[in-house]
């Protein structure tokens, strides 16, 4: 049976569509989640978009977490539902406390915008299974507040347990601390990612197609675990 | 109706490049005695009856400061009385 990937949109998602269409290209059912909309519709994974939700008022994410759809989504992660947050999604996640550490404004200020270089730290979590040990990658990085922070005793626990899942190479385009550009819980089913694995999926429209590799890992990570 | 301030500031030792940003414009103003500049936010809260400070604080911690980054202080204003014209 096609896996339904559940994808989010809150007020001021932007890249719902494109995650939409990346996770039809990797051969599953996209199935569109609501943010006022506390049901999740029997999906088998869960996609909280980039963009600004809630307009980035207050912080970036923090609205977002109250609203009714990640009620669900906070208790479905607890019982080993796979979640990826990225960009605006990776905020959301850290602010739902899904997540350790948080996103805050890019060191130099600037939006940053570019084809950057990620190392996969970690292929075993359930968005990562599809890369080789240590992958280089490019996919785009576009966010003006990307910099991820958490106090060492965090980084000493995500570096100890393998939970830096991607790590910024050649340059790190927002200050974030041990160039960390994705990480993961525990269990390994969440996974906050900064960078747009979704921008990259097509030979028309991306860098590369290295993002597809995030979208087809939970697909085999859904067929192992039935 | 009853107000609650609170200021949110990011943690001391949490990088503020807003602020940063500002101390290095105040050369071009012509002030060069100022060590540090902080950016931070203040809300003000309105309560319908009088200022309720457990439940603000119940706020401040659930929404208006991440605890990762942030600190709150909080306060009741006490306004002052206007005159009818």
């Amino acid at each position: 049976m096609t896996a339904r990937i559940g994808v989010v949109t809150f007020p001021g998602s932007l890249d719902d569509r494109d995650a939409a269409r990346a996770v039809h290209l990797a051969g599953a059912a996209a199935i569109p989640l609501w943010h006022a909309d506390a049901e999740l519709y029997g999906v088998d994974a869960v996609i909280l978009p980039g963009g600004f939700s809630y307009g980035d008022y207050l912080r970036a994410g923090a609205i977002a977490r109250f609203s009714a759809v990640m009620e669900s989504i906070v208790r479905a992660a607890g019982d080993g539902l796979p979640v990826l947050g990225i960009c605006n999604g990776f905020q959301v996640l850290c602010e739902a406390h899904l997540l350790p550490g948080a996103l805050t404004r890019n060191q130099h200020l600037h939006f940053r915008n570019r084809d950057q270089g990620l190392r996969i730290e970690n292929n075993a979590t359930a968005w990562t299974v599809g890369y080789s040990p240590r992958q280089e990658i490019v996919i785009p990085v576009k966010n003006g507040e990307g910099c991820y922070m958490a106090d060492a005793r965090t980084l000493d626990e995500l570096e100890a347990e393998g939970r830096v899942v991607a790590r910024y190479i050649r340059g790190n385009p927002n200050g974030s601390l041990h160039d960390i550009a994705a990480i993961s819980n525990a269990a390994g089913n969440v996974v906050g990612i900064m960078p747009h694995p979704e921008h990259a999926v097509e030979v028309l429209t991306g860098p590369s197609i290295d993002g597809l590799s995030i979208f087809t890992s939970v697909l085999a990570h859904l067929g192992a675990r039935v | 109706m009853a107000r609650v301030v609170v200021d949110v500031m990011l943690k001391p030792e949490i990088l503020d490049p807003q602020g940063q940003a500002v101390a290095n414009a105040l050369p071009r103003l012509g002030v060069v005695d100022v060590a540090s500049v902080r950016i931070g936010k203040r809300i003000e809260i309105e309560f319908e009856g009088a200022a309720d400070l457990e439940r603000a604080r119940e706020i401040a911690d659930k929404l208006l400061a991440n605890p990762v980054i942030e600190d709150f202080t909080m306060r009741i204003e006490e306004r002052p009385k206007v005159e009818e014209q």
